[in-house]
């Protein structure tokens, strides 16, 4: 909040007073030079992004993060998170303040073109949803008619919210705040009747409510979320590596490669060893070394590891984040 | 003084010749001129590497897109949907940036004013409250006492169906403030008509009066007379009319909210309170400060004189004070404007709030930041040109 508009403040200086030294500078270059992975999360979303009670850094998202700096640096832990709030990642990413945006954040057309970002696939498929207060009885969306409903700001939720209200004649008033916790705590104190987010924060935000079964998630989704990291515009090659990352996550899970067995993985599929670094030279074609995918792995397991540890404790089910062989869409483009 | 010591010097060069350096016009205008083009090229110098910034992001720097479809909601203010433009959904911003800020200016003002007295009574107990109240919202960060008014104050009243009610139509709770409100009724256009009858009559018995009083050299009150009637006439008329002219339009409890009356949202009533309690803590010592300037000889004159101490105040001491008060309070009023920016961590929808969304969805980072500057600057520059035209006044009055 007064840190958002200093955050603001130094955006507008960077871009106005400093942006071409940074957008000419090799992000790779930058990042290794640096030591660390400049990583901006979400800090206020369990199971995605979340600072502990020991101020220790847990989540989806920031496993992703932690996945790069092991594929650059070959160190999981050299991230420095940078915690945006939703209206705040535009300009982070426009300006490069953060090497690499990993909150929860809807790849759409306008954001690929106009924040200037380039998105790497996509890690979670979500949509977006309503949760209410079990007493009120509502079942569907029509049932929310003139109802106060709590958003975020600069969502794309925010958007769709108006959208699909509008095309139903569902009348309604919007309460829209910056901070997630804001949002949540005014929905949980009653100034809202209905809170609409994409249906993994929902559930993410109801486990950590003080009484979580009063509150319901409907059964209605009114969009597409296809959430995953983003870098900036015009450095081709640190986009390469983010879209190499999350692939390695995907096709350790297909093979069966594990954090636990990736160091004595043994295979005759020569994508496989490729993966591996045992051959092919995948690596220096990234700018990396040959072993950057078994680093990943070993850092933070495949993406079913990374799925089971931060999000199955919620109860999120798999959904659509299935391997394309159980019905999903995670596909893991070839190694070669 | 440089042409004398020039003058002086035994130089066969001639009297006349000055060295432009010793010529006191001259270097000053050098000087300026020197420094006006060393702003204009740093001013130059960054709109350059903004630009260049902008096109190797493969952006261009523009407006065009404030006329397209804003697509999001805003919770109150002019009359808005998702549907209309960014323009529009900016000016819903500036209209409640400018709505709560004149509303504070009042509030602030007002307490300011009693505080800053009150902190200079002889009474002890009102003279200590005054002080703590002073020291307790000028030394906390006023986004804290914001935060504290929404989520621990307002927030906390009772939920919708359980609100605070009054005669059945005042409803009080944690979604705000509801009010009946007055509307046109059948017979408001027949009304109209006697309305219009009472106010001629009031200005005929106004003057009626005036000139019979002054015939008769007597003292009295031709207003009180003036208004009489027009009150009379009025009130005649809306008994004779068939229909109610005014209906009263309640707010009434739907499933969810209220809908009809006037609503006080908790957002706007969490923000105006911040603002005006945080302002009203500074201006109270401005006013505090400007009786103390005026001389203790004036009020003890006054009292003398066999004036009451309220009297003493209010036409003696407050109208002198007012010339030392006014400047310091205008800068009180300006950073009230700006601070209202603060309304973001509560969610009113104001300037600033609705501006970084626009920023936001849009990606226009570079064009919406200078336009929020450039309205709070016209806001600023309006205020204290006002302020500035109304200290001009006071001291007119001045002998």
């Amino acid at each position: 909040m007064l840190s958002h508009r200093l955050r603001s403040l130094v955006v507008v200086c960077l871009l106005v007073f400093g942006a071409t030294a940074i957008a000419q500078a090799q992000t790779l270059e930058r990042v290794k030079s640096r030591g660390r992975l400049v990583c901006g999360v979400n800090n206020a979303l369990p199971g995605f992004g979340y600072i502990e009670s020991d101020g220790s850094w847990s989540g989806f998202d920031v496993d992703f993060c932690r996945a790069i700096a092991a594929a650059v640096l070959g160190d999981p832990e050299a991230v420095e998170f940078v915690p945006l709030s939703a209206a705040q990642r535009q300009p982070a990413i426009q300006t490069g303040e953060v090497d690499v945006l990993i909150r929860n954040t809807t790849w759409t057309l306008s954001r690929d073109t106009e924040w200037t970002a380039d998105f790497a696939p996509t890690t979670f498929y979500d949509g977006q949803g309503f949760m209410v207060r079990k007493d009120l009885g509502v079942a569907e969306l029509e049932d929310l008619a003139g109802a106060s409903i709590c958003v975020t700001r600069g969502t794309t939720t925010e958007l769709n919210l108006a959208d699909t209200m509008r095309a139903r004649g569902i009348p309604f008033t919007a309460v829209v705040f910056e901070e997630v916790d804001t949002v949540y705590n005014a929905y949980e104190q009653g100034r809202c009747d209905a809170v609409t987010s994409d249906t993994s924060q929902l559930a993410s935000r109801r486990a950590v409510m003080a009484n979580p079964d009063d509150h319901v998630i409907l059964d209605v989704t009114i969009s597409k979320e296809p959430l995953g990291p983003a870098t900036r515009h015009g450095d081709n090659q640190w986009h390469d590596i983010v879209t190499w990352v999350v692939f390695a996550t995907f096709f350790a899970e297909e093979y069966g490669i594990t954090q636990a067995n990736v160091g004595s993985f043994e295979s005759g599929n020569p994508e496989v060893n490729r993966f591996l670094g045992k051959e092919g030279g995948l690596g220096a074609m990234l700018g990396l070394d040959d072993d950057w995918a078994v680093r990943v792995i070993q850092a933070v397991g495949n993406y079913a590891e990374i799925f089971e540890r931060n999000l199955s404790p919620l109860g999120i089910p798999r959904g659509l984040n299935r391997q394309w062989t159980d019905g999903g869409l995670l596909f893991a483009y070839p190694f070669r | 003084m440089a042409s004398t010591q020039a003058s002086k010097r035994p130089e066969p060069a001639g009297r006349g010749a000055i060295s432009f350096w010793r010529h006191r016009g001259a270097r000053n205008i050098a000087i300026q001129a020197v420094f006006l083009v060393a702003v204009v090229a740093v001013i130059a110098y960054f709109y350059n590497n903004m630009i260049r910034g902008l096109n190797e992001l493969g952006l261009t720097f523009g407006y065009r897109f404030l006329g397209l479809e804003a697509g999001f909601a805003i919770s109150e203010g002019i009359a808005y949907q998702p549907s209309d433009s960014y323009a529009r959904a900016l000016l819903v911003g500036i209209v409640n940036t400018v709505k709560v800020t004149l509303a504070g200016i009042v509030a602030a003002s007002l307490i300011g004013l009693v505080v800053g007295v009150a902190s200079l009574s002889s009474n002890w107990l009102v003279r200590s409250l005054a002080r703590v109240y002073v020291e307790v919202f000028r030394n906390v960060p006023l986004l804290l006492q914001l935060l504290f008014w929404y989520s621990a104050v307002i927030l906390k009243l009772p939920p919708v169906r359980q609100s605070v009610e009054v005669f059945r139509s005042f409803f009080l709770n944690q979604r705000g403030l509801y009010l009946p409100r007055l509307i046109a009724g059948q017979g408001f256009s027949s009304w109209l008509w006697f309305a219009g009858l009472a106010l001629v009559a009031g200005v005929a018995v106004y003057f009626g009066v005036r000139r019979r009083l002054k015939r008769l050299d007597r003292p009295g009150f031709p207003s009180l007379w003036a208004l009489g009637t027009t009150l009379l006439i009025a009130a005649l008329g809306w008994f004779l009319v068939p229909h109610p002219p005014l209906d009263v339009d309640p707010p009434v409890l739907q499933r969810f909210n209220f809908t009809g009356g006037m609503h006080l949202s908790p957002e706007f009533a969490a923000i105006l309170l911040g603002l005006s309690v945080y302002t009203g803590a500074f201006i109270a010592e401005v006013v505090r400060g400007g009786i103390q300037a005026v001389d203790r000889g004036q009020s003890e004159a006054a009292l003398a004189l066999g004036l009451r101490p309220w009297a003493v105040m209010y036409l003696v001491v407050l109208p002198q004070a007012l010339r030392v008060i006014v400047p310091p309070v205008t800068s009180q009023y300006l950073n009230l404007a700006k601070n209202s920016s603060l309304a973001v961590a509560i969610g009113y929808p104001e300037l600033f709030n609705v501006g970084t969304t626009i920023m936001n969805q849009t990606g226009q980072t570079l064009p919406v930041f200078t336009l929020i500057m450039a309205c709070y600057l016209s806001l600023s520059l309006i205020t204290s040109a006002f302020m500035n035209w109304y200290n001009r006044k006071m001291r007119l009055d001045e002998r």
